[in-house]
């Protein structure tokens, strides 16, 4: 429609004719999920060599900026995707949960990379095998360490999960998780997450 | 003592086949493909150090363990020292001289416990901890032996060789399947 | 919706109890010493009173940093001491990356063994891999053939820098210079280029390997590292305008985190933190391995031991590298890239289709791999951070016995303490970053 056979006066005085761009229409589901999906914002969780593979990912040759998620925020309250980079030790998985558990909803976790998706090469007393162990996990990036193009194809992954799945989807209640750890003399059970 | 002993290594060198058990420092010698090997006795340790320290071996380079317990039999001890369980292993430099020297030490599994050589060494801190934390062995004089690596409440200690090295199973119990 | 995060139980799982930094009323004079950073600076009554005196304990304040934090270098966890912003004592804790590596690497054979050990150091993996090699070498007593040696000195240097050029991006971006991270990864990306054209993978290459290294160098090698050589001094010259030179830089960087060569010592750190002192201690040099006694090249030192010492020694030492680089250029000599004995290197792939008892012996070297005489061996290098070396014992079987890896980032960590002391929590930033520590590594 030209300017000139425009009718003057926008949407409130002609109704939808006043408008000639600008215009979408779609589910207020559709329309969150599809903001919720550009605008993902990473947790800076380097633990290991793929965290350099991470750095890389934002470096200047692959440009992780394209999908709008070059900001890495260093607070977990600020985040809300949870790139776990690396092997997790026993020692870190309280840690990590506990950051997860400071990260607001909606909230996304992509294992990156063997160790962290199923304790790799490392099946030993040290590394968790498998960080869905102790978060939820999204989306699993293979390899070791992945290359920065693994990432991003697990990142658009995601980006398509996030488009095409429910809008609410963990009332509040995290994971869920209780992990013990069995054969250890003396342990006691260790509740990670909420009951 | 220092030079003479030091001499004593230096001249053996030329004829290393005679029978005779080689010393250096006090403590006898043996060569592991071309590296000088000392075996000195837990009480020597300490006072070895000194001489060590004054002699030039300015650094600690390296200090960890060694479990021998499944191991069919070392052939690098010298004749007088008398196998034990644990090793403690001591690599120290000579920048001066360029020299290297490791200390091979026998601690017996009963009482795996060795003077802490921190006085001299500061930077064995760390190394120590480590090597208490992996092996179980006490290092008297410490200020602050505790576990490095591992978690604090861990049981166990993972580079003994009847430590089971599997993964640790883990169980979920009540997970609701929320996805 | 409630949260969990600050619940007690949640707090005591990452607990670490002693490990941590506790109040001065807990512990010993001793302990506290160290966290002071006072060895060989002060007697222990004098640090004690001089401690006491400045800070009464309700007035200083404990903080922990880490593990999980932006400018920590991974999982480092730090707890300080501070009265008002200045840092009284200071405790890394570590462990939190602990992944068994040398555990893992006794059920390994020496021919896997370099897949282990290379992800120690993930920044340079190279280097861990010569190291073990190196140590498997001396085992087995065999000598690895000219062309090898000078490919494995090629690909070490080209690591070299690619890790000291991801040391300038990290630094940078530690101390606020985004575009220096920028142009650090820019560059990074080109020297990782080159190895993953010759080794495969960007990382963790598993290329050095006992008895030589796993290929030859490919067709057109030679264009990759001119194309790196001629790229690199005019983008190194830049990092000076934008770094070296610039007074805001400098006033950051100069005086802050002193070290002596004499602490360095006896705390038995190496590399550039030694060198920062004006120590010239180099291994390359100084006992050298390979052919490093063929090239000509210079050891970098500095004189104030600080943290700009620390930066200009690596940006030194880049340009060395490419020299002994384009040393390596033109000496390389022709060969086997390989050991040809029966016992280590399995048969090459054409004579697999012809020949059966050459699959058998192939399957067999890489089933149960070879075994290595019984005895032990430590073997160093100089790798980007200091001396790496790996003690390997033999039981006469194809596993090693116990291997361990002298990991320098570790032991160069215990001089936080002594470099933190006195100096402001904003320069802690600098001072962990000038340490360079790579967290793999420190836990293994």
């Amino acid at each position: 429609m030209s300017r000139e056979s425009r009718p003057e006066g926008g949407l409130l005085d002609a109704g939808l004719e006043g408008l000639s761009h600008n215009f979408l229409t779609g589910t207020l589901e559709e329309l969150v999920k599809w903001a919720r999906s550009h605008s993902v914002m990473p947790a800076t969780f380097g633990l290991a060599c793929c965290a350099i593979e991470m750095m890389a990912a934002g470096g200047p040759h692959y440009d992780l900026s394209r999908y709008g998620m070059e900001t890495f925020r260093a607070s977990p309250r600020q985040a809300d995707l949870m790139i776990v980079a690396g092997r997790v030790s026993q020692k870190m998985a309280p840690v990590l949960r506990q950051i997860y558990d400071q990260m607001m909803e909606p909230k996304w976790v992509i294992s990156m990379g063997v160790c962290a998706s199923s304790g790799g090469m490392f099946n030993n007393y040290a590394i968790v095998q498998g960080v869905d162990q102790i978060v939820p996990v999204d989306v699993y990036a293979p390899g070791c360490p992945p290359s920065p193009e693994t990432l991003m194809h697990a990142i658009l992954t995601l980006h398509q999960q996030i488009r095409d799945g429910e809008l609410t989807r963990r009332p509040g209640h995290g994971a869920g998780i209780v992990i013990e750890q069995v054969g250890a003399p003396g342990s006691t059970p260790v509740a990670l997450g909420r009951n | 003592m220092t030079d003479e002993a030091a001499q004593d290594g230096a001249g053996a060198e030329g004829s290393a086949a005679t029978p005779a058990p080689e010393e250096l420092f006090g403590a006898p010698l043996t060569r592991s493909g071309g590296q000088l090997v000392l075996h000195p006795s837990r009480e020597q340790y300490p006072l070895l150090l000194r001489t060590l320290h004054e002699a030039g071996y300015l650094s600690i380079i390296d200090l960890t363990g060694v479990d021998y317990l499944t191991h069919p039999g070392r052939s690098g001890l010298p004749a007088s020292v008398a196998p034990e369980r644990f090793e403690v292993v001591v690599n120290l430099i000579n920048h001066r001289e360029r020299a290297r020297l490791r200390l091979r030490l026998q601690i017996p599994a009963d009482d795996a416990r060795l003077a802490s050589a921190i006085d001299l060494y500061p930077g064995t801190e760390a190394m120590e901890r480590e090597t208490f934390d992996m092996f179980g062995i006490e290092f008297d004089g410490h200020p602050d032996l505790t576990r490095i690596l591992m978690p604090e409440d861990w049981p166990g200690h993972p580079l003994r060789k009847d430590y089971d090295p599997g993964r640790i199973p883990v169980q979920f119990k009540g997970a609701p399947a929320n996805r | 919706m409630t949260t969990t995060h600050d619940t007690p139980t949640n707090l005591a799982q990452t607990d670490e109890g002693a490990q941590e930094l506790t109040s001065r009323d807990v512990i010993a004079g001793a302990e506290r010493l160290r966290e002071l950073g006072a060895v060989l600076r002060l007697s222990e009554a004098e640090a004690l009173d001089a401690e006491l005196a400045q800070a009464p304990d309700e007035e200083t304040m404990i903080i922990n940093m880490g593990p999980q934090h932006p400018s920590t270098h991974g999982v480092l966890r730090l707890m300080l001491e501070l009265q008002g912003e200045t840092v009284l004592r200071c405790k890394p804790v570590i462990g939190y990356l602990h992944t068994g590596m040398e555990r893992t690497g006794e059920t390994l054979t020496y021919l896997q063994g370099p897949t282990n050990v290379t992800r120690m150091d993930y920044a340079a993996p190279l280097f861990t891999e010569l190291a073990f090699s190196l140590t498997v070498e001396k085992l087995l007593d065999i000598e690895v053939p000219e062309r090898a040696v000078w490919i494995r000195m090629l690909m070490t240097e080209m690591n070299r820098i690619s890790s000291h050029l991801l040391f300038m991006a990290t630094n940078g971006m530690d101390l606020g210079a985004v575009s220096m991270m920028l142009y650090g990864w820019r560059e990074r990306e080109e020297a990782l280029r080159f190895l993953q054209e010759v080794t495969g993978l960007r990382m963790n290459h598993n290329y050095i390997r006992p008895g030589g290294v796993a290929a030859d160098l490919p067709d057109g090698w030679r264009d990759g590292v001119l194309r790196l050589l001629d790229m690199l001094p005019p983008r190194l010259a830049e990092y000076d305008t934008l770094m070296t030179n610039q007074p805001i830089w400098r006033e950051r960087l100069q005086g802050v985190g002193v070290i002596s060569a004499e602490e360095c010592l006896a705390l038995g750190v190496t590399g550039p933190i030694l060198r920062s002192t004006g120590y010239a201690w180099d291994l390359r040099r100084d006992m050298p391995y390979l052919a490093f006694d063929e090239v000509d090249f210079d050891v970098v030192v500095g004189s104030y031991g600080d943290c700009f010492d620390r930066f200009a020694i690596r940006l030194a030492e880049i340009r060395e590298s490419m020299k002994i680089v384009r040393q390596c250029l033109e000496k390389m000599p022709k060969g086997d890239y390989r050991i040809q004995d029966k016992k280590v290197t399995p048969p090459p792939r054409a004579r697999i289709d012809e020949s059966m008892e050459a699959l058998i012996h192939h399957f067999k070297i890489f089933t149960e791999g070879f075994k290595v005489p019984e005895g032990e061996a430590y073997v160093s290098i100089e790798s980007p951070r200091g001396e790496l070396g790996c003690y390997i014992v033999s039981d006469g079987s194809s596993n090693p016995y116990r291997m361990h890896v002298r990991a320098p980032s570790f032991v160069n960590l215990q001089t936080l303490p002594h470099l933190m002391h006195g100096n402001l929590v904003a320069d802690a930033v600098a001072i962990i970053s000038s340490v360079d520590p790579i967290l793999g590594e420190v836990d293994r």
